[in-house]
This record gives C-alpha cells, sequence and structure tokens, in this order.
C-alpha cells in the first residue's frame, strides 16, 4: 500500500481532529447520498410507465413535507458549521508560547530560518511536540505553505505577514507543497517537513550546512551558533538596528525622538489619532517600511520609510531582534 | 399529431436566393431563435477546444514526471482549459443557447424585448472569444483562470492583457443577455401568464439574469485595474507598488462565486421542467423551487470569501462567510428533494433527457455535499487548492450545468430542428458520459484528501494510480461528449418528423410548430392555467396507454 495510499498520514494535533470532523461530513454525506439515489431508483422502477401500479390522487405539494427537509438539513449543517468553526478558531490562534520559524517564500523555493540563526532551503525541521510558529511572507508573488501530514494550509503573502502554527506528534518526512499557484516551477516548489524528537532537533539546530539565501548568495554553512548561547537571528537584528541608525531615535531608556521599543511587541499601543493597535508582527513591518501610517501617540511622523532600503530577510532579523526587547522588558 | 413534413415556413428557411444572403440572413439577424443557433454552434465550438485543451492537461498527468510538455506549455494548457470553459462556455451555455431560444417562446412572445442588443450580445461574445483565441495563438496566458495578483498584474509573461479584454468583453455579452431577459419577462408576458403560471426555467433564468447584471461589472473593474496595474505600473494589487494582493482575490470572487450560480440556476431550471415532463405529473413543491432559486442568487452573493479561508482574511471574517455558505446549501437540497417527490405516482419515462435530468440529481448531490466539506473552515484549510476543489466544482459544473444543458439540448431539439434524434444511441451517450464522468472526478476527492496540490506539472509518484484512473475516466468521457454530435448531426438530415409537441409537454413553446415560424405564434397565446398543468389522471393514463414495445 505504500506507493498507494488512500488516506494522509495524520502527524499533527490538528491532523485527527480535522478527520474526525472529515468522517463525520463523509458519513453525513453518505445518508444523503447514498439513501437518495436508491429512492430515486426504487421510484423511478416502480413508477415507470410500464407499471402498473396505484398512481390515484398525485400530491403537488405538502408544507411540513418541505419544512422537514428544509429544517433538517438546516440543523445538520449548523452542527458542522459550529464543529468547524471551534477547530478553525483553534488553529488559526496560536499558543503564546510557541517556537518561531521565519519563513520566506520565493519564486520557486522556500527559504526558513530559524531564532538561532540556523537557515535551510526547501526544508523546514520541527520538533515533536512542541508548538511552532511560522511568521511567513514572500519576496514575490502569493505563493501557500501546505503541509497535508499536519492538514494545515496558509497563504504566504507580498507585503505582509501571515501566521500558522502546529504541532508535530509523530518524528517522520513529510510532504511540503506551494498550493498557490505562483508560475512556471509551481510544481516544484516543494520540499519536506522534517519531525524530530527533541534531543535530534537540537542536535540539527547546531549543525551547520550550506545554504541559499533569500537573495541567491550562497551562504558557505560556517558555524552558526553554540547553541547555548544567545540568539543569533535577533543578534543579527540588533547590528542592523544599530548600522541602519535606528538606535539614534529609538534610544532604549525612552526619551528619544521615537518611542522606546522596550516591551513593545505584543503590547497595545495607544496612536496620535486615539485609535489602539496591537504591536505584532505586522505591526512592527509597517512601522518600519511605511513609519507614517500608524503614529504612536505623542511623537511626530517624522521617521523616514526603509521601504526598498532592507531586504525581507534583514526584516524578519530586525523583528526578531524587537521580539526579544519583549523578554528582557518583561 | 405528428405530420409527415416539416412546417412550410419556419425561422430556419428563408427564402434567400444567393450564398451571400443566406449568409447575411443570419449574421444580422435579429430573431431570437436564430440568434440563439448562432449560439450554439459557437459555444460548441468553444466546448470542443476546452475540452482540448483538457485534453492534454490528462495527458500529461498521466506520469508524475513532466514528460510530455514543459511547465509552461503545461501552465498554459490548464488556464486556457479554465479561461475557454467558465467565460466561453459555462456561462453562457443554457441561459444563452436555451434561454435565448425559450425565453419569449415560453412567454408566448414573439421575441425578446431588445433584438437588436440580443445580437449585439453574440457578436460582444464572439469578439471576446476571439481576443482569448488569439492570445492563446500567440504565445497562450499562463496566470490560471483566476488571474490571481500579482502574479497576474506583475509577474506573468504571458498575454495576460489580450485575455482579460477578452473576457472583460464577453462579460458586456453577458450583462446585455441579463438585461434583456429580465425586461422580457417583466413586460412580454402572453395575457394570463402570471407570475406563479411560469415555467420554472424561467424562474431560474431570471435569478441569473439578476446575477448578471449585478456581480458582472465587479469583474469587469477587477480586471481592468489588472490591466492599468500590468501596462502603467499603478499600484493597486502589488504590494511593492502600494497595492493590496488580497483586494482582487475579494473583487474576482464578488463576481466568480455568483458566476457559479449563472451556471447552476439555469441547469436546475433545465431539470426542473425534464422532471416534470418525464413524470407527466405536476412538478412538486412550485413555489419552493421557484423561491430557493430567487434565495441562491441572493445568498450568492455573500459568501465570496470561502474562497479566501487560507489567504490571511480575518479570521471572524471567514466565520460569517462559512455560515452563509452553509445556508446556501439549504435551497439547493429543497430543490433536490422536491425534484425526488415529482416522481411519486408519476409515470416515468427513460427517455434521453430523462436520463441526463436524474444523473444531474446523483452528481448534484455529490457536488453539492462536498461543498460543504469545502464550506467548513477547518476542513477548508486542508482541502482548499487540492484536488479536493477540482473535483467538487467539475461535479457541480460539468455533472451539474453540462448534463443539464445536454438534457436540454436533447429535449427542446425536436422544437428548435423539427426533427428526433436517435433515442438508442441518446441513451447510450448518457450513460457513457455518467460513468465516464464519476470515474474522472471520483477519484480526485481521494487524490485532493491526500494533499495532492491542484495546478501541478509534477507530482510525487505515490499520486499516480489515482491520476492514471482519471485519465482512463476522462477517455471515455470525451467519447461520451463526441458521440452526440455524430447522431445529432445526422438526425438534421434523417430524423423522424418530430411534430409539435413530441412529448406531449405542457408549456407554450409546444404550441407552436417545430420549428417554430419566425414570429413564434400565429396569434398571441392567451394563458388559462399554469405551467406543469398536467390534469390528476395524466400519469394514469399514461401508464394505461403503454404497451410492449411503447418507448420506455
Amino acid at each position: 500500500m505504500r506507493d498507494f495510499p488512500l488516506f494522509p498520514d495524520q502527524a499533527s494535533t490538528f491532523a485527527t481532529q480535522v478527520d474526525q470532523l472529515y468522517f463525520f461530513l463523509v458519513a453525513l454525506s453518505l445518508i444523503f447520498a447514498g439513501v437518495l439515489p436508491f429512492v430515486i431508483l426504487y421510484l423511478i422502477v416502480r413508477y415507470h410507465r410500464s407499471q402498473k401500479v396505484d398512481r390515484s390522487n398525485p400530491v403537488d405539494s405538502n408544507l411540513k413535507l418541505e419544512l422537514t427537509w428544509t429544517l433538517i438539513p438546516l440543523g445538520l449543517v449548523m452542527v458542522v458549521f459550529f464543529w468547524g468553526a471551534f477547530l478553525y478558531v483553534q488553529m488559526r490562534t496560536p499558543p503564546t508560547r510557541t517556537l518561531d520559524v521565519y519563513v520566506i517564500g520565493k519564486q520557486w523555493m522556500w527559504h526558513v530560518q530559524h531564532p538561532n540563526g540556523k537557515r535551510e532551503n526547501n526544508e523546514l525541521h520541527v520538533p515533536v511536540g512542541q508548538p511552532v510558529k511560522l511568521i511567513m511572507t514572500s519576496q514575490d508573488v502569493i505563493h501557500s505553505f501546505y503541509v497535508p501530514a499536519f492538514r494545515v494550509k496558509q497563504d504566504v503573502l507580498p507585503g505582509r505577514y501571515t501566521i500558522m502554527w502546529f504541532e508535530a506528534t509523530k518524528p517522520g518526512e513529510y510532504h511540503l507543497f506551494c498550493a498557490e499557484y505562483c508560475g512556471t516551477e509551481h510544481s516544484l516548489m516543494i520540499g519536506r517537513v522534517v519531525a524530530l524528537p527533541l534531543a535530534d532537533y537540537e542536535r540539527w539546530l547546531a549543525t551547520p550546512g550550506p545554504v541559499v539565501l533569500p537573495d541567491g548568495t550562497i551562504d558557505t554553512g560556517q558555524p552558526v551558533v553554540a547553541p547555548t548561547i544567545g540568539d543569533p537571528m535577533a543578534a543579527a537584528g540588533a547590528r542592523l538596528f544599530t548600522s541602519l541608525g535606528c538606535l539614534g531615535c529609538h534610544a532604549m531608556a525612552g526619551g528619544g525622538v521615537g518611542p522606546s521599543l522596550q516591551g513593545l511587541y505584543g503590547a497595545t499601543e495607544k496612536m496620535a489619532d486615539g485609535s489602539t493597535v496591537v504591536a505584532d508582527e505586522n505591526y512592527l513591518r509597517e512601522s518600519i517600511l511605511n513609519p507614517n501610517a500608524k503614529v504612536v501617540a505623542g511623537y511626530a511622523a517624522v521617521m523616514p520609510s526603509y521601504q526598498g532600503q532592507i531586504t525581507e530577510d534583514q526584516l524578519n532579523q530586525l523583528i526578531a531582534y524587537i521580539k526579544s526587547l519583549a523578554d528582557t522588558g518583561n | 399529431m405528428s405530420t409527415l413534413s416539416l412546417p412550410q415556413s419556419s425561422y430556419i428557411r428563408d427564402n434567400s436566393r444567393t450564398f451571400t444572403d443566406w449568409l447575411k440572413s443570419w449574421l444580422l439577424t435579429v430573431d431570437h431563435k436564430r440568434i440563439a443557433i448562432l449560439y450554439l454552434l459557437s459555444i460548441n465550438f468553444f466546448f470542443l477546444l476546452g475540452g482540448l485543451a483538457a485534453t492534454l492537461v490528462r495527458v500529461e498527468l498521466i506520469t508524475p514526471q513532466g514528460d510530455l510538455m514543459s511547465s509552461d506549455v503545461y501552465n498554459r494548457a490548464f488556464t486556457l482549459h479554465g479561461v475557454i470553459m467558465v467565460f466561453f462556455f459555462l456561462i453562457p451555455s443554457i441561459p444563452a443557447v436555451l434561454g435565448n431560444f425559450l425565453v419569449p417562446l415560453m412567454l408566448g412572445a414573439r421575441d425578446l424585448a431588445f433584438p437588436r442588443l440580443n445580437l449585439l450580445s453574440w457578436y460582444l461574445y464572439m469578439i471576446g472569444g476571439l481576443f482569448a483565441l488569439i492570445a492563446a495563438v500567440f504565445g497562450g496566458v499562463d496566470t490560471g483562470w483566476t488571474f490571481y495578483t500579482p502574479f497576474s498584474s506583475t509577474y506573468s509573461n504571458s498575454n495576460v492583457v489580450m485575455t482579460i479584454t477578452g473576457a472583460f468583453i464577453m462579460g458586456f455579452s453577458s450583462i446585455l443577455t441579463g438585461l434583456n431577459f429580465i425586461v422580457t419577462i417583466h413586460k412580454m408576458r402572453a395575457p394570463g401568464l402570471t407570475w406563479f403560471r411560469l415555467p420554472l426555467f424561467i424562474w431560474a433564468n431570471y435569478a441569473t439574469s439578476i446575477i448578471q447584471i449585478l456581480a458582472t461589472p465587479v469583474l469587469g473593474i477587477a480586471l481592468l485595474l489588472v490591466v492599468v496595474e500590468r501596462l502603467w505600473g499603478v499600484g493597486i494589487y502589488d504590494p511593492a507598488l502600494g497595492g493590496d494582493p488580497l483586494l482582487f482575490q475579494h473583487l474576482f470572487w464578488f463576481y466568480s462565486h455568483p458566476a457559479v450560480y449563472i451556471m447552476i440556476l439555469p441547469a436546475m431550471g433545465v431539470i426542473s421542467e425534464l422532471i416534470s415532463t418525464f413524470s407527466r405529473k405536476r412538478i412538486f413543491g412550485y413555489e419552493f423551487i421557484a423561491f430557493s432559486s430567487i434565495a441562491i442568487a441572493i445568498l450568492g452573493f455573500l459568501v465570496w470569501g470561502h474562497h479566501m479561508f487560507v489567504s490571511s482574511q480575518s479570521v471572524y471574517a471567514g466565520l460569517v462567510f462559512s455560515f452563509i455558505t452553509m445556508l446556501v446549501a439549504i435551497p439547493s437540497a429543497i430543490k433536490v428533494f422536491n425534484w425526488t417527490a415529482t416522481l411519486y405516482k408519476g409515470s416515468i419515462s427513460y427517455r434521453t433527457p430523462m436520463l441526463y435530468a436524474l444523473g444531474f440529481i446523483g452528481l448534484f448531490v455529490i457536488g453539492g455535499l462536498t461543498g460543504i466539506f469545502l464550506g467548513v473552515t477547518a476542513v477548508d484549510l486542508h482541502v482548499t487548492d487540492t484536488y479536493f476543489v477540482v473535483a467538487h466544482f467539475h461535479y457541480v459544473m460539468v455533472g451539474g450545468t453540462i448534463m443539464a444543458y445536454l438534457g436540454g439540448i436533447h429535449f427542446w431539439w425536436p422544437k428548435m430542428t423539427g426533427r428526433m434524434y436517435n433515442e438508442t444511441w441518446g441513451s447510450i451517450a448518457a450513460l457513457i458520459i455518467f460513468v465516464g464522468f464519476n470515474m474522472t472526478f471520483f477519484p480526485q476527492f481521494i487524490l485532493g484528501y491526500l494533499g495532492m496540490p491542484r495546478r501541478y506539472h509534477v507530482y510525487p509518484p505515490e499520486f499516480q494510480i489515482l491520476h492514471v484512473m482519471s485519465t482512463a475516466g476522462a477517455s471515455i468521457l470525451a467519447i461520451g461528449f463526441i458521440v452526440p454530435l455524430i447522431y445529432l448531426g445526422i438526425s438534421l438530415r434523417k430524423g423522424a418528423i418530430a411534430g409539435d409537441n413530441p412529448w406531449g409537454a405542457t408549456g407554450l413553446e409546444w404550441k407552436t410548430s417545430s420549428p417554430p415560424p419566425t414570429f413564434n405564434f400565429d396569434k398571441t397565446p392567451i394563458v388559462t392555467e399554469e405551467a406543469y398543468a398536467y390534469p390528476p389522471e395524466a400519469a394514469e393514463r399514461d401508464a394505461a396507454a403503454w404497451r410492449p414495445g411503447s418507448p420506455l
């Protein structure tokens, strides 16, 4: 059966839940699609014109019958709607403690960077039993990150972050597909997701290897990290933060031209126009690329845009750095 | 009842002396029946073309490797298939061919309200088609029929502008047809033909026309903006230019989801006619079927976001769209149950149109139920953009619209041509299509749940067996589509003379000669009864008259 599967692997916490709902839907469908054809078959045979059967007093309307076959299906679809809705909200709401991995999609490859700086192409290594959050963006057109064995899929858009989360339950290698048509080699924008036991995962994280960077250059695979110290993605972000001159205005202690970024991530910020904004990845991204879109109350709209000056890759590092400030802030 | 020869004068015959005159009499005609024939020929031409593109796709997918054609050719093939089938076959099919022919006849009118506008809409359709064909011949287009941005507006190196222009122009043809139907149905019903005496085919086309008028302009705008961004770099959809890629999807599906109902509602109208006629009974629950068409048309406008559950649309928007999507299932279910109930105590005959109608119900039930799977948000995350979706919408569009289209063509063929087709071949073709269709598309549900994404040129080898099954089914399906072309063609010369009302059906279109005279009725009919006014003992009498050897 290995070469002719009829049902996909179940390898995440969502897989069994989605499948249960799916089987419920299949069962409901069988009640209709399995029974109705036989009713029709019975009627067209019994009442075929060649059959001498009782045809007196034909009926052509019956309100009770109409209500029955309106209300019963209505009740059933409401059941599956609410069942699906609760699961959907859960699938779209990552828990607070997650392992954050940054994904960049481009024609036609996936680029992944882990918080410790480890990078990979068309592969995603994740530990089993830990919620993983993917923070994804695209350098060009719309892609879609799809892992059938996990029953998760999320479009990856240019110009914004989309979030997806899952928790792998079974070590193994699973298909990774691009599910949104993205041009010539769409069907080759595939790879694998490798779910590893935690110990193996940590060993893998510390192993250097050559990798293609999103801008096309090749990283030779210098030893990236000693896994115990610090957070290289955030560290790279910190270096950028200094070299781009951000620190000149966003002084950590506050009192600068711009607000301090200490403890910003995840907090609710008050804007100059009176509205409030939760400082998530998309807000941080917008504030770097289009600073005047949302200006924090008490500050002037003087920050220049960094649109076109930093790559998606660097943006990810900056955001990882700003997010790391939240931890120390608490 | 039946006569031995065709009527002396009919819309098909004319007094042209020369070939040029004859050609002019067709190409400049304002007769709705002749325009319907023009549509019939051109739409079937596009259907064959779209089928050819589908053949390329299915043959390529026999093997997991991309060995028959390059990725670029494959992408152009499935895009051509989608664009042609959706814009130039499915959307105009039943309204433009059967609707054009039948709406005035069923209303007892001599033509549509705006005959010249009707001719214009055929020309717009042809010009749109010409653009799409030119785009295909000179390199094709590789965006998929959905034209998602920013791929279509910035990145694709293919004839996007040309193809979009074609779809844009075709849109006006669709709008004009809808406008014409609405005015005609409101203003030109024969004396005594009240709304609740109208055939359900008219109700269905009325609901369709509303969608065509309200939704098509939005598609026009969305596509025009793609062209504006592509040609002049105005940032509308591409974030690199300051645009929003999701805006396109919202605008596109605001049309393209209701467009699904443009395809299926007229089909449901046809099925109501067929079921009633071949059961020799008044249709069950007339009002419920009529209003469910209107309900589908209205709700259909509020569900476009169910195409976008994974697009990064907000979770709450997703929930609302999912909820309304569930509601759309109800009017569809009502129709299916009412058709089934019509069979009870009828006198059922297995003529070809009835076989198509029964096939329609079976396939539409599967298409509709899998639509619920896709409408349930949590399941949709897994199966959207996979072959599950491909199978679902082919069940609705091919299993629904094409079955009804073919059923309708067979049912009204004697009215359109004055001659009968070969019943044996008709039944055989209907069975071949039903079997071939299920073999083609049922395996795709399994493929989809396994996770095989759509629009893949190359795929993992474990999916091969299901793809081979699907392609085998598609070859059977292709045969099923070719057979009717042959026997229907032969019937034009050799078919038995049909007479005015070969099926013993009710409805004004059967009260005039076959084929009808140019102005449809010698004098305006006066309607005194409802549609499907079969007397209560009609079924009993029909069954009593049956003898071995009569048609099944």
